[in-house]
C-alpha cells in the first residue's frame, strides 16, 4: 500500500508550517498558534482505532535544564535561555524551538524523581516503571499494552527502533512480547527479505515441513509442536509477516521528500516518522531512541547536538499526528532515563542526576498545556539535600501508572510471573494533575 | 631520483611485510598450554573412517572411587520410581545423541564431523566416555561454564563501570573449571573475597553491587539475595520488604518450619555489612553494623548476622564473611548441596531436577536422586567433574527422546524419557557456526576464524534475543526468532556455497557419492546418521539437480531450520 496518497498535500503542509514557524528564540506566536495554546482540539479521534504509545527515549539523560526546565542565567542555568510556547505561560529551553510551538498537545511533568543513577539500571527502572529486580524481568510498558488485549497489526506490534544496549522486553510475560527491533528506517527491515527466489524458497518450506519436521515430530512427545516446540506455527506466522503489506509501513522513503525532511535527515528522525505509519497500520507500541545526551563533557554543546535531532522530530511528530488524526489514540512520551545534575563538573559537564528531571506527556488522555511539579532555582538549591528542591516530586512508578490509566490498562491488576509470585503490573499512583478529566 | 625510487620500495617492503605478519598472525591459532588430543592424519574427515586404532587415549580418572556405585544406586532409584508410576521407558539414545547433548551441555555448540569422526573408530561403547573425558579438559567446556556461572554469581548486568570487571571475574571461573577447583574452594573465595576486583578477580562478586544502595559500597541486600539464589536454591528476595504472608518461604529448625521473615532476609545480607569499599585497597573486612528499618518500624534496628536455617552448623569464631562461607558449604548443609547438584543436573539436561533451579523450598520433597548425588558430591570433595561424570553414566542421560510409546510430559518428568528442552541462544549460535566447519571450532582455530565466531555469534544473540539470567525457563519460540533463522545472515552465511570456509562446499568437493554428502551433511548440522529415507529423498534431489551446489545450501538451510536443530533432544 503506498501511503502517499493518503497525506494532505505537500503545499497544504508548507502554509501550516509557514502559519506555525517561529524564528528561534523569539517570543512572537502566530494567531493560530496562540488559538491553540488557549484552547482544546474540537477533532475527535477515532473511536474504533486501538489505543497506541510511542515513546521517544533519550537515552543517556537529557539534561532538564537544556530541554524542558531552564533555569535561564545563574550558576546552574547553563548556556541556555528560556522561549515561550503554544502552552500559555509556559517556557522551555532555546534548544527546542519547533517542540515549542508543540507544546500545546501535552504537559510537561518537572518533578520525576528516581532512586535509579546507573544507567543500565536507570533505563530498565524508566522502560518498565520498577526498579531492576534479579529474580526476574519485568515487563516494558509496550510489552504490557500488547498483553493487555490482541488488537493490532498483522506485523509485530511492539517495535523498538534503533533500541541500543537495552531493547523493550516482554520479560515475565514472555519472549512473544519483545519488542521487534529495526534500526534506520532507511535500511531495509532485517530479516524479512528472501534471500532467494520465491520459487526456492518455497521448496526449501516444503522440503522443512514434509521432510526434517516430519521426522522430528516422530515419536516424540505427543502434539510436540503445538505444545512445546511451536515451530510450524511460528514459522507460518513467520511468512505471514513477510508477504504481509504492512511491512511497507517501516518504509519512510516513500513518504514526500519535504515531509521526511520536516522530521530532520537523521535516523532519529526517519523514527518518529517510522513510527507514526506503524501506528497507524495497527502497530500498538513504538520505541524510538536517540542517544548523545551523556554529556560529562562539554555538556552545552552535546546537549544542543542531541537537542539538534530531536526539536524537529519530535515536533513533528506532534504535529503530524494532529494532523491525521491520531493524537487522541496515541500517548507521547518524550524523556530518558535520569536528568543531569545542576551544578558543572570541572570538565564542563553534567553529571547523573535522579533527583528531579523532566518528561513530556502529549496525546491520549493527557491534560494539554499544562506543567507539573518544579526544581529548585539557583537560589534554592542545596546540594546536600538534593530531593528538597522538588516540588510535587513523582516517582517513575507513577509515571508508568499515569501512562497506563490513559492506555486503558488496569495498572493495579495482579500479574502471576512463572514462578507464582503475584505481582502489580505497576506499584504507583496515577499523577490526576496531567489527567484530562474532560 | 633513484633515491626517491628506493625510498619508495623500501616503504613497499616494510608494508608487505607487516601485511604478511598480520595475516599470519590472524591465520595462526591460540596455542592451548594443555596439549590437544591426537588426530590420526591419515583418516580423512569427510568420508566415513575405518575402524583402526582408536585416537582417544584413555584417561586414568581422578576421584573415581565409587562413582559406580553412585550411579547404580541412580540408577535403582529413578527405576524405583518408574516402576511405582508404571512408566514406560525410552530406550537408550543413539551414542551421537547422547554426545551431541555433551557437547551442548558443555561446549555451547553442537559436535564437528572431525569429533563424530574421531569416535567412530572408537568401540561404541567407548564413545560416550571418551567424548566426555575430553571436553572436560577442553577450554570451550572451562570457558562456557565460566559464563554460564558468571551469570548465576554476578547476572547479565554489566555493572558498576569502575568497580566491576565482568571479563576478569569469568576468565576466574573458567580457570576454576580448568583446574578443576572444589566447588567449596570456589564459594568460600566469593563469600569471603578481599582485595581489588582487578586484581583478585572473585571480589567482583561483591563489587558488581557497588552503586545500588545509597553509600557507593557492595550492596549487603543484593548479596544476600544472590547468596540465597545462587548458594541455597532459594529464593527469598521478597522477605527483603516483608513477612513471607503466600506460603512461599519457609525458614527455620528443620523439624519445626515457619514462616520465612523479614529478619531472616536481612539477618544474612548483615553478614556482607563488614565488605567495604576502601579506596586503591579495594575491599577490606572492616567493621560495620547493618541497620534496617523493618516494615511497621520507626526507627532502624542493628541487625545481627544470622543464617536462615540450621544455625548450628555455623561457627562461633571467625569474621562474618568466613562463618557465613563455613555455613554455606558445611558437609551438613544438605540445602546447599542439592543446589548445586540440581544446577549441575540443569545444565546437562536442559532442565533441573526440581520446579526451579533456585527455588527448592526446604520442606521440598524431592526426587531421591538429588539427595543421591548430593550426598555423593559432598563425600567426595565438591568434585565437579565426578558429579558430571556420575550424572552422564546414568541411564536417564543417556534415554532416547523418542519411543515406541505415546510420550506425555508425565514421561518427562518422571525422566524416562529424555525431555525436549529449547536450546539457548547463544548455543543455536555455536551450532550454526560449528555446522558449517568440518573441523572443531576452538582456541586452536585461526584467529580470523576465532574473530568471526566472536563477531558473528554476538550478533546472532542480539537479534534473537538473550535469555538473561533465566537460565532454564522455557519461553515460546517468537517470531523475531523464526526471522532471524528463515532470512538471517549466520544461516545464510553458514549454509552458502562457500569453497574457503564452509562445510557444505567441502563436502560437495570430497563426498564420494551423493549419499555419502547427505550423510555428511546430517553429521555436521544435526550431529546424527540420516534415516533411509531422509538419505533417499535428499540424495535424489542433489543427483537431479543440474546445481548440485545450491542444492546442498537448500540442504543445509532445511537442516539448520528445523526444530531438531534447535532443541535439545
Amino acid at each position: 500500500m503506498n501511503l502517499r496518497n493518503a497525506l494532505c498535500s505537500p503545499s497544504a503542509h508548507l502554509s501550516r508550517r509557514n502559519l506555525l514557524t517561529t524564528a528561534s528564540g523569539s517570543l512572537f506566536l502566530s494567531p493560530l498558534a496562540k488559538i491553540l495554546a488557549a484552547g482544546e482540539s474540537t477533532k475527535s479521534g477515532d473511536p474504533s482505532r486501538p489505543l497506541s504509545i510511542i515513546l521517544l527515549w533519550l537515552e543517556g539523560g537529557a539534561s532538564q535544564f537544556e530541554t524542558f526546565d531552564p533555569h535561564p542565567g545563574g550558576k546552574i542555568g547553563g548556556e541556555v535561555r528560556a522561549i515561550a510556547t503554544s502552552a500559555g505561560g509556559i517556557e522551555i529551553a532555546d534548544t527546542l524551538p519547533q517542540l515549542a510551538e508543540q507544546l500545546h498537545h501535552g504537559s510537561l511533568i518537572r518533578s520525576v524523581t528516581s532512586k535509579e543513577g546507573d544507567h543500565e539500571r536507570a533505563v530498565y527502572n524508566i522502560k518498565t516503571g520498577y526498579r531492576p529486580d534479579p529474580t526476574l524481568i519485568h515487563p516494558s510498558i509496550g510489552a504490557i499494552v500488547c498483553h493487555n488485549d490482541d488488537i493490532g497489526s498483522d506485523i509485530p506490534r511492539h517495535v523498538s527502533i534503533m533500541p541500543g544496549n537495552s531493547p523493550a522486553r516482554g520479560g515475565y510475560l514472555g519472549a512473544k512480547y519483545d519488542a521487534f527491533k529495526i534500526y534506520d528506517p532507511a535500511n531495509p527491515v532485517p530479516d524479512v527479505a528472501k534471500r532467494v527466489d520465491q520459487q526456492r524458497y518455497d521448496e526449501r518450506i516444503g522440503d522443512l515441513m514434509n521432510i526434517a519436521e516430519k521426522k522430528f515430530s516422530r515419536r516424540r512427545l505427543i502434539n510436540a509442536d503445538a505444545q512445546r516446540t511451536l515451530h510450524a506455527a511460528t514459522t507460518q506466522r513467520a511468512l505471514t509477516m513477510m508477504s504481509s503489506d504492512q511491512l511497507n509501513a517501516f518504509d519512510v522513503m516513500q513518504e514526500f521528500r519535504d515531509v521526511r525532511d520536516g522530521f530532520g535527515d537523521t535516523p532519529f528522525g526517519r523514527g518518529c516518522l517510522a513510527a507514526i505509519r506503524l501506528i497507524e497500520v495497527g502497530v500498538r507500541c513504538v520505541e524510538v531512541t536517540l542517544g548523545g545526551w551523556d554529556s560529562h563533557i562539554n555538556n552545552h554543546s552535546l546537549q544542543s547536538a542531541a537537542c539538534g535531532s530531536l526539536d524537529p522530530a519530535a515536533a513533528s511528530l506532534l504535529r503530524m499526528l494532529a494532523e491525521r488524526d491520531l493524537l487522541k489514540t496515541t500517548l507521547v512520551v518524550i524523556g530518558g532515563e535520569f536528568g543531569r545534575t545542576p551544578e558543572f563538573n570541572p570538565a564542563g559537564g553534567r553529571d547523573h542526576w535522579p533527583h528531579g528531571f523532566s518528561m513530556m506527556l502529549a496525546g491520549c488522555g493527557i491534560r494539554k498545556g499544562h506543567v507539573h511539579g518544579a526544581t529548585a532555582g539557583d537560589a534554592d538549591y542545596d546540594s546536600e539535600k538534593p530531593a528538597s528542591g522538588v516540588s510535587d516530586p513523582v516517582t517513575v512508578s507513577d509515571l508508568h501508572a499515569t501512562m497506563l490509566k490513559t492506555m486503558g490498562v488496569d495498572f493495579h491488576k495482579q500479574l502471576e510471573t512463572p514462578i507464582g509470585r503475584p505481582m502489580f503490573i505497576s506499584e504507583g499512583k496515577p499523577i490526576d494533575a496531567v489527567l484530562d478529566h474532560a | 631520483m633513484f633515491r626517491r625510487i628506493l625510498k619508495n620500495m623500501g616503504r613497499l617492503a616494510c608494508l608487505f611485510v607487516v601485511g604478511l605478519l598480520t595475516f599470519g598472525y590472524l591465520a595462526s591459532g591460540l596455542k592451548d598450554e594443555r596439549p590437544p588430543a591426537k588426530v590420526d592424519p591419515k583418516v580423512s574427515i569427510v568420508s566415513a573412517s575405518s575402524k583402526s586404532s582408536p585416537a582417544i587415549v584413555s584417561v586414568k580418572l581422578e576421584n573415581a572411587e565409587g562413582s559406580q556405585d553412585c550411579v547404580e544406586q541412580l540408577d535403582n532409584a529413578f527405576e524405583r520410581r518408574w516402576a511405582d508410576d508404571l512408566s514406560d521407558v525410552a530406550p537408550p539414545a543413539d551414542w551421537t545423541t547422547v554426545c551431541r547433548r555433551l557437547s551442548l551441555a558443555m561446549a555451547g555448540s553442537g559436535m564437528s564431523l572431525e569429533e563424530i569422526r574421531e569416535l567412530e573408530l572408537l568401540d561404541t561403547d567407548q564413545r560416550v566416555k571418551s567424548h566426555l573425558e575430553k571436553l572436560l579438559r577442553n577450554p570451550r567446556f572451562h570457558d562456557y561454564w565460566g559464563e554460564r556461572f558468571t551469570r548465576v554469581f554476578v547476572g547479565t548486568e554489566d555493572g558498576p563501570f569502575i568497580t566491576f570487571r565482568r571479563r576478569r571475574f569469568r576468565h576466574w571461573l573458567s580457570d576454576a573449571f580448568a583446574q578443576n577447583r572444589p566447588y567449596d574452594q570456589l564459594v568460600r573465595n566469593l563469600v569471603t573475597a578481599q582485595g581489588l576486583w582487578t586484581d583478585r578477580p572473585e571480589v567482583n562478586f561483591l563489587t558488581v553491587t557497588v552503586g545500588t544502595n545509597e553509600e557507593g559500597q557492595p550492596d549487603p541486600i543484593r548479596l544476600a539475595g544472590r547468596t540465597a539464589r545462587a548458594f541455597l536454591g532459594m529464593r527469598i528476595d521478597c522477605l527483603q520488604c516483608h513477612d513471607d504472608f503466600l506460603g512461599n518461604v519457609s525458614l527455620g529448625p528443620s523439624d519445626n518450619l515457619r514462616g520465612g521473615q523479614q529478619t531472616d532476609f536481612h539477618s544474612l545480607a548483615a553478614f556482607y555489612s563488614t565488605a567495604r569499599l576502601n579506596g586503591l585497597q579495594g575491599i577490606r573486612q572492616e567493621s560495620h553494623p547493618y541497620e534496617y528499618r523493618f516494615l511497621n518500624d520507626d526507627e532502624t534496628s542493628t541487625v545481627e548476622p544470622k543464617v536462615p536455617f540450621a544455625p548450628e552448623l555455623m561457627p562461633t569464631e571467625g569474621q562474618p564473611r568466613e562463618r557465613l562461607a563455613a555455613w554455606l558449604v558445611h558437609p551438613e548443609n544438605k540445602q546447599s548441596a542439592r543446589a548445586i547438584v540440581n544446577r549441575v543436573w540443569a545444565l546437562m539436561f536442559g532442565r533441573p531436577l526440581t520446579d526451579g533451579v533456585d527455588n527448592i523450598p526446604l520442606d521440598a520433597i524431592v526426587h531421591p536422586a538429588l539427595d543421591l548425588l548430593a550426598s555423593d558430591f559432598v563425600d567426595h570433595g565438591y568434585d565437579l567433574r565426578r558429579l558430571i561424570r556420575i550424572i552422564v553414566a546414568s541411564r536417564p542421560f543417556k534415554l532416547a527422546s523418542a519411543a515406541d510409546f505415546e510420550v506425555t510430559e508425565r514421561h518427562e518428568k518422571q525422566w524416562s524419557v529424555f525431555p525436549l528442552t529449547r536450546l539457548r541462544p547463544e548455543q543455536v549460535a555455536g551450532s550454526v557456526i560449528q555446522s558449517a566447519r568440518v573441523k572443531t571450532v576452538d582456541r586452536e582455530s585461526s584467529l580470523l576464524i576465532q574473530l568471526m565466531k566472536y563477531g558473528s555469534s554476538n550478533d546472532f544473540v542480539s537479534q534473537y534475543g538473550d535469555s538473561g539470567q533465566d537460565e532454564f525457563i522455557q519461553g515460546n519460540v517468537t517470531i523475531t526468532q523464526r526471522l532471524v533463522m528463515l532470512n538471517g545472515e549466520l544461516v545464510d552465511g553458514h549454509s552458502g556455497n562457500n569453497t574457503v570456509f564452509n562445510a557444505g562446499a567441502h563436502i560437495m568437493m570430497f563426498a564420494k557419492n551423493d549419499e555419502a554428502a547427505i550423510e555428511a551433511a546430517y553429521l555436521c548440522v544435526l550431529n546424527r546418521y540420516p534415516d533411509d529415507e531422509e538419505r533417499s529423498a535428499f540424495a535424489t534431489k542433489l543427483g537431479e539437480a543440474k546445481n548440485r551446489e545450491a542444492v546442498m545450501t537448500d540442504i543445509y538451510w532445511v537442516l539448520l531450520n528445523s526444530s531438531e536443530m534447535t532443541w535439545n533432544h
